[in-house]
């Protein structure tokens, strides 16, 4: 018997209202509320910092290097006599610039291929499959490492690349979330109704496979700053002088026993981000009743 | 039975051999070629040609594809652009310092991530679950240089109970590495846990929610029979598959770990020869990383099919 | 009066909705059950009967609570018991058989352990002893090879052996009372009546009392001494077995007996009007008030309580005495079949085969076909307008398969299906005209997968009006509004989303939406399988009417014999995606028969407390066809030698205007079959015939 024996409530049906919905119940958890409120505080310090930081990022001062806190400087100074509370809160503009743009590149182009090999299937979908496996087998960071040493640095070429491989992943995920819904009825419906493929991807597949998208976008947005600031810590990421988080923990690195605040600050700020993202992740999903935990991180 | 393993197997291969054309396309695609970019600025005139002889460049590249692919397979990766030392003797001692990391931590973190899991799920949503799961959480998304220097801060710099960095040298014999490999492995084996521990979690509250452990409930079944004879077989199966994918991306990140650590390993020969343009290094290092890759996945599904009793018993054609 | 075993006393159970609202799932349970007794424990889907049955054990799903009474075991109440005490009796003294025996089965574990399980925890018998007790549980349940089945794991079982395995399992532990929650869902027709057989005959041999849940009353009919009727959460009417069937004190219980089709007539069962009330919205009254014929003011005002009855029944209604003087309803009219001869052909299929097999990659190079018998094959079939085919079949039968090529989504391997003896049908979905698909519309089985989720019921219907009509605005909102009408649904349906609908809702949408289309030709497949029985009839109603109003001819497919019988002018029989049988229906339902179709027939289970099954053939599942002969070579009972085996049997035309497939002459046939049907009345006492005479 399968009458549904729950029938939920009549309310008012709109995407605004859903939207609405899904937000009250991430922050009805308090790990959701607290992801969401670290992310805010986050893009919005990113957007408003240059003008707020009391300090020029780059100016230099061979007198006051590695002083610790003080009321002058708030986090004390690093190894070039730079303020570190300025650069911590500009550390994360590029960051979340160059990864907000890719995990939407990222997730558009890796969702609608996905979907449509979902949907396709055939011997197009076994050959591209077979290609998704070999790229998932190369190891990101050397990748990643090799196209910028040969390419060059900076958004121009991180963004694509990010977005190219991080996209990958991203069609598997999307292709079985879609074959999930195109065994059902309502698919088949369309079919034989003689709706063009067009539309059956985008009425009856996208709005179904959206919320696992959306779940996805913020893992993978997740994912790309680690890659992200792991390339700066490198070397290979943000040329100097700019303010980077990664950046600066590398730098700090070997004035650690005598100069903490040098790495603290960056690394809390870097954590606290992803940690906000994660849990927001989390939320989201539970909110939109995905379990996702399931899946490997690729 | 004996037909699914021969497919995967082949499949296994067909994979390499795919990966193998990736790479050396990838390198090829890249501007200039192996010479222009280990030379660099002074790539030009007699010594690029010099070079291009020396490394035969000038022939055709499906020749050199095959002649390297080839060499590949029998271990024999060619000639290091640096040094112009064969490759497989520096590859060789990165590769077991790498593994020994690698194996040593997965062997700690399998084990430690399953049974914390089974915990934190059996125990779900009280004390012990809620702290469990937020310290893997934590563990999980703190990229590993963060948590490597975090933990060189507090084990070498204040407690300094550790070194922080590596000296030994890398050929050195195994029993020099001991107390250099204790932080790395810890590092590694945080995240390893983390990632693996929610999986279990989330398979084992699934099998718990499903059918057939409801009706041992309802046939009188003990709990803790039920939990070893019904949940874990079930719960834990799925999860080969997922455990073999997680160590094999994370063998991605040991780079960062070795680097931050200065850790001998294949992961910093690699950032250094990237560093130096040494591209015939490079692309032997992303063959070798490939192939574990596929390896472990190949393992872990063999692994399954020997272990999944539907798959055991599963015909792959009518009769 | 004993004691009884199980005894529930006005016990309530709900949960706490998210606002805080306390909504009862079941409500003032009283029930008391016997030993060796067997009560079959009816209602619909959301009626609570399960939540009941899991309950008798102390078993509550999460989320739900006893809100007041009790659940006694042998006089304790299992709700009071500690987790040790209540593995004692689970399994032990009280066992359940479940509703879904293949997941209810551990995948990694092997049918021998599973059951050796059961038998160490409630026995004191000793390893060598309990394997021989798993053997004889085993044979008990009449399962052939029991030492080899012990070995395999579940998911080498068919339905129907994983059933009985679940049988065997609860009676490990020599139960005293075994608590079934519909275990014969999903099964085939056959593989049902035989289950219940044994069901029976267990019962009878080892004195176990049962409670058996179900939503269908002719399994209940076939097993049960007394017959417990609920609604909405509440016990309705409880008494004996004969007495409910025949003369139910409940008007709930009534309509329901209404709206079951029957063999013995073509007539289309009746509906009740409006759905069963959510958990928690019954209100102050009667909860079925809005739905009776006898409905007065004092109903929706006070609550009735269980009442006893003269006929040892309990009811719970104010009028309950007025129920047997309810005047027979109207039988929803037939529309005029008259003119059905001189009709043009729709559709006709001349020698069609369907094949899913693919040819692997070693066929591929050498360039040939696989050497799989077609799924389907030699499908003659010539339809009227305006007529309703009922493609009649178990699973594996092909009757989606055909409707499915017809559709276009499959196309035959050989054969050809014209459209209107003019335009082939032989193409897919892409190649056909817009016009074309528009006038052949699909409607499918379970209305919770053929609806999108996340659509509201204006962008359902808008879908088609658009796509064949190109309709927008003003003009596409009045035609939706219309359509809802017809379907008898409100205008504000337009703005609900499907989870906002009951089961039966979804599904009249999704008649709306194929008839949205105007189509000429509608394929039904199995559109009511998945409906409670009583929103089943309504569908009909509403199909037939569409039909009246429009002239459009179904294909109907069902593995129901008696809806297919109400509701179709002619049948096909069909086995292993080869015909049996095919002709007007009342003709099929007589004899001579199929000698499948006698199986069928003879397995069917009518609510009615004298009919008996006549089971035939044994109990297996048949995986595929054979190459060549008559499909139903395999199982047939009446199977006369090698020619079954190897010759294709010719269609014998009766003087009834059907046609049967088989080597057996007519004559010779029908003889044989009226000679068994006299020898089971005379070994079984008299029945009432199922069959016209």
């Amino acid at each position: 018997m399968t009458a549904t024996t729950n029938i939920e409530p009549v309310k008012p049906n709109s995407a605004f209202v859903g939207l609405l919905a899904v937000l009250l119940a991430m922050v009805s958890r308090p790990s959701g509320l607290v992801g969401l409120i670290l992310v805010a505080f986050h893009v919005v310090l990113a957007i408003v910092s240059p003008a707020i930081v009391p300090y020029d990022f780059r100016e230099l001062s061979a007198q006051i290097i590695l002083n610790a806190p003080s009321s002058e400087h708030w986090f004390g100074t690093d190894n070039l006599g730079r303020d570190v509370f300025t650069r911590t809160m500009l550390g994360g503009r590029q960051a979340l610039l160059v990864t907000t743009i890719s995990t939407i590149f990222a997730i558009t182009w890796g969702g609608l291929l996905g979907v449509l090999l979902g949907l396709v299937g055939g011997r197009l979908d076994e050959l591209l499959m077979r290609l998704v496996d070999a790229f998932l087998a190369l190891p990101w960071i050397l990748v990643l490492l090799l196209i910028v040493v040969t390419v060059g640095s900076g958004p121009g070429v991180l963004i694509p690349t990010l977005g190219f491989f991080y996209g990958i992943p991203v069609i598997r995920m999307a292709r079985a979330a879609t074959q999930d819904v195109v065994a059902l009825d309502f698919v088949t419906a369309a079919r034989a109704r003689g709706e063009s493929r067009s539309t059956i991807v985008w009425r009856e597949l996208v709005p179904n496979v959206l919320d696992v998208l959306l779940v996805e976008g913020a893992m993978r947005w997740s994912w790309m700053l680690l890659a992200f600031s792991s390339l700066s810590f490198l070397g290979f990421g943000v040329t100097p002088p700019t303010a980077d988080w990664g950046l600066m923990i590398s730098n700090a690195r070997s004035f650690m026993s005598f100069a903490p605040w040098t790495v603290l600050a960056p690394v809390v700020a870097l954590s606290s981000l992803i940690i906000g993202i994660n849990m927001s992740a989390d939320a989201l999903a539970k909110a939109l009743g995905i379990d996702r935990a399931q899946k490997a991180p690729v | 039975m004996v037909r699914l393993i021969a497919r995967r197997l082949a499949l296994g291969v067909l994979t390499m051999v795919l990966i193998s054309g990736i790479i050396f396309v990838g390198v090829e695609v890249l501007p200039g070629d192996a010479c222009t970019a280990y030379l660099g600025r002074m790539a030009q005139g007699k010594r690029l040609e010099n070079c291009r002889r020396d490394f035969g460049l000038q022939r055709p590249a499906l020749t050199r594809y095959v002649e390297w692919a080839l060499g590949a397979v029998r271990g024999d990766f060619g000639v290091s652009l640096q040094g112009k030392t064969p490759i497989s003797e520096t590859v060789g001692t990165r590769f077991r310092n790498t593994l020994i990391l690698g194996v040593t931590a997965s062997m700690i973190g399998v084990p430690l991530a399953i049974l914390l899991g089974i915990i934190a799920a059996l125990w779900r949503d009280r004390p012990v679950d809620l702290w469990v799961s937020t310290t893997a959480i934590f563990a999980m998304t703190i990229p590993e240089f963060v948590s490597s220097t975090v933990l060189i801060l507090i084990f070498s710099v204040w407690l300094g109970w550790l070194p922080g960095i590596v000296i030994t040298r890398p050929d050195a014999p195994l029993f020099e590495f001991l107390s250099d490999i204790i932080l790395p492995i810890v590092a590694l084996a945080l995240v390893m846990t983390a990632h693996i521990l929610r999986m279990v979690r989330t398979s084992v509250i699934e099998v718990m929610a499903s059918d057939y452990v409801q009706m041992a409930q309802l046939k009188g079944v003990p709990y803790w029979q039920m939990v070893f004879r019904h949940v874990l077989p079930n719960a834990l199966l799925p999860t080969i598959n997922l455990v073999a994918l997680t160590i094999a991306w994370l063998l991605g990140g040991t780079v960062v770990i070795e680097v931050v650590f200065n850790y001998p390993g294949l992961g910093r020969l690699m950032v250094q020869a990237i560093f130096f343009r040494d591209l015939t290094t490079v692309q032997a290092i992303a063959l070798i990383l490939a192939a574990l890759y596929v390896g472990l996945n190949l393992f872990a599904d063999l692994l399954t099919l020997v272990a999944n009793p539907r798959l055991r018993t599963m015909r792959t054609s009518r009769p | 009066m004993r004691e009884p075993l199980v005894q529930v006393k006005n016990l309530s159970i709900g949960f706490t909705s998210q606002a805080g609202l306390v909504m009862p799932i079941l409500r003032n349970i009283d029930l008391a059950i016997g030993e060796g007794e067997t009560i079959g424990l009816v209602g619909e889907s959301g009626c609570g009967k399960s939540t009941l049955a899991l309950a008798m054990m102390g078993y509550l799903k999460s989320g739900l609570s006893v809100l007041e009474g009790e659940s006694l075991f042998r006089g304790r109440n299992v709700f009071d018991m500690d987790g040790r005490a209540l593995e004692d009796i689970r399994g032990g003294e009280l066992a359940l058989i479940p509703q879904n025996a293949g997941q209810s089965l551990t995948p990694t574990s092997r049918i021998g352990r599973q059951i050796d399980e059961s038998v160490k925890l409630h026995t004191k018998l000793a390893k060598e002893q309990r394997r021989e007790r798993v053997i004889e549980l085993l044979l008990q349940v009449r399962l052939p090879q029991p030492e080899e089945l012990l070995q395999r794991y579940p998911h080498e079982l068919s339905g129907g052996q994983q059933q009985r395995v679940a049988i065997a399992m609860a009676l490990a532990g020599e139960p005293d009372v075994l608590l079934l929650d519909e275990p014969t869902t999903g099964l085939d027709v056959t593989t049902q009546a035989h289950i219940l057989e044994l069901l029976r005959d267990l019962a009878a041999d080892t004195g176990t009392a049962m409670v058996y849940v179900s939503h269908d009353l002719g399994a209940i009919a076939r097993v049960s001494h007394r017959i417990a009727v609920m609604y909405a959460g509440e016990l309705v009417l409880e008494g004996p077995a004969r007495r409910v069937l025949k003369q139910p004190a409940h008007p709930y219980a009534r309509g329901l007996l209404l709206s079951i089709p029957r063999l013995k007539e073509a007539v289309l069962p009746t509906s009740m009007p409006g759905r069963p009330p959510p958990p928690g919205g019954a209100g102050h009254g009667c909860a079925f008030a809005d739905r009776c014929p006898m409905a007065e003011q004092r109903c929706r005002d006070e609550r009735p309580v269980l009442e006893p009855t003269a006929a040892q029944e309990i009811v719970r209604c104010h009028f309950h005495e007025r129920v047997e003087q309810l005047p027979p309803p109207e039988p929803p009219k037939r529309p005029d079949r008259s003119s059905l001869d001189e009709a043009d052909t729709i559709l006709r299929l001349d020698n069609v085969a369907i094949s899913y097999a693919k040819p692997g990659i070693v066929d591929q190079i050498l360039g040939r076909q696989p050497k799989v018998a077609a799924t389907v094959d030699k499908i003659d079939l010539t339809i009227r307008r305006g007529e309703t085919v009922g493609l009649v079949g178990e699973s594996g039968s092909g009757k989606s398969t055909i409707l499915r090529a017809i559709a276009g989504l499959w196309p035959p391997q050989s054969g050809t299906i014209t459209y209107e003896e003019a335009e082939s049908l032989n193409t897919s979905v892409d190649e056909r005209a817009k016009d074309l698909l528009r006038r052949i519309q699909l409607i499918f089985q379970n209305p919770d997968a053929s609806l999108n989720p996340r659509h509201t019921v204006a962008e359902i219907l808008a879908q088609p009006l658009k796509l064949y009509f190109g309709l927008s605005g003003d003009e596409l909102r009045e035609r939706s509004v219309a359509l809802l009408e017809r379907v008898r649904l409100r205008a504000d349906y337009l703005e609900r989303l499907p989870r906002q609908l009951s089961g039966g809702e979804k599904q009249r949408v999704a008649v709306a939406r194929a008839f949205a289309a105007e189509p000429e030709l509608v394929l039904c497949d199995e559109v009511t399988s998945a409906l409670d029985v009583s929103v089943q009839a309504a569908v009909l109603d509403l199909l037939t009417q569409l039909q009246a109003d429009q002239r459009t001819t179904y294909v109907f497919v069902s593995h129901d014999l008696a809806v297919v019988r109400a509701f179709a002018d002619r049948v096909a029989v069909l086995y292993q995606g080869r015909f049996c049988e095919i002709g007007p229906s009342k003709n099929v339902y007589r004899f001579p028969s199929h000698p499948y179709t006698e199986v069928l027939l003879g397995a069917v289970l009518e609510p009615d407390p004298d009919a008996r099954p006549a089971l035939a053939a044994e109990d297996v599942v048949d995986l595929f066809p054979p190459a060549k002969g008559c499909p139903f070579q395999r199982r047939c009972p009446r199977r006369i030698g090698d020619i079954c085996d190897n010759e294709t049997p010719p269609w014998r035309p009766t003087e009834l205007g059907h046609a049967i497939r088989c080597h057996i002459p007519l004559a010779e046939l029908g003889g044989m079959q009226e000679k068994s049907a006299h020898a089971v009345a005379a070994k079984l006492g008299p029945t009432e015939g199922i069959r016209a005479e």
